[in-house]
């Protein structure tokens, strides 16, 4: 039931991923060029996405995951460095491409070559991460 | 005309948070695509690994349906391979060391006001849209 369940929200992301145009590099560069071509699609893309999340937020208040299991604890309050540095370098990274990890798998099927170079790249990165983690939990 | 991507942007919006709400109410869980894929390819989070496999199965499988109802659909990616490399290895690192992207921070963390997510969300976008100034209009690469 977890795979199941893991699919369809796969799906559903996926899917709003591919009509929102988020996969559209130029459209998320364009949402970026405050001081070009501004494309502000990426706001309503967001905005769509927090409202129903929000209301799962709240329903999950008090109860438990249907499957079992525990929802995920509250949030940590502190912004630690590991926080900022890496939001800045992903920032850098999703700026020059237009592709974050999310679309970069969506767009897999129809994007060719150049975006399975991404995804390459992207895991290798992933895997760099590891040790750097290691010495630097995410909370400091 | 534009005003429809951002009827569109809206629509796909909301599908991204029901699929998002799902796999929290039902799988316990945050969707974040950085974390769902990280945790499989660093080995640190094996003992889920169907459930990301099918999250991203469905990621990927759900375009496909979806693309032949579409007349044309270019994701307008650079040409320029060094770039796309330098890039996917930024995010990579990236968001593993935030622990989150977009989906996770963004949709899943600002939704509940984790000032870690909006913390998050603000430097992303701050260093992504200075990237765009310095390599598009500064050195004109991308």
């Amino acid at each position: 039931m977890r795979p199941l369940f893991g699919f369809i929200a796969g799906a559903l992301f996926g899917a709003g991923l591919f009509i929102s145009g988020m996969t559209d590099t130029a459209k998320v560069q364009g949402w970026l060029d405050v001081f070009g071509d501004w494309d502000p699609t990426l706001a309503f893309v967001m905005g769509g996405a927090i409202l129903p999340m929000a209301v799962a937020w709240a329903v999950a208040r008090g109860r438990k995951p249907a499957l079992g299991g525990r929802f995920p604890t509250p949030p940590e309050p502190r912004v630690g460095r590991n926080l900022i540095v890496g939001s800045v370098l992903f920032g850098a990274g999703w700026g020059l491409a237009g592709l974050c990890p999310g679309p970069s798998l969506a767009s897999l099927s129809y994007g060719g070559a150049m975006h399975w170079v991404f995804v390459a790249a992207m895991i290798a990165g992933m895997i760099a991460a590891v040790p750097i983690r290691a010495r630097m939990p995410a909370t400091t | 005309m534009i005003e429809q991507d951002w009827i569109w942007g809206f629509a796909g919006g909301v599908l991204i948070g029901l699929g998002g709400a799902v796999y929290l109410l039902v799988n316990g869980r945050i969707m974040g695509a950085s974390g769902i894929l990280g945790g499989l390819v660093d080995g640190s989070e094996l003992s889920t690994k169907w459930e990301r496999l099918a999250f991203i199965a469905g990621t990927i499988l759900a375009p496909v349906v979806l693309y032949p109802l579409y007349r044309e659909v270019d994701t307008h990616i650079t040409g320029n391979v060094a770039v796309v490399i330098v890039a996917g290895l930024l995010v990579g690192i990236g968001t593993r060391l935030a622990n989150g992207c977009t989906s996770g921070h963004g949709v899943c963390g600002m939704s509940r006001l984790s000032l870690r997510g909006i913390a998050a969300t603000v430097f992303y976008i701050l260093a992504g849209g200075m990237t765009i100034v310095l390599f598009r209009h500064v050195l004109g690469v991308i």
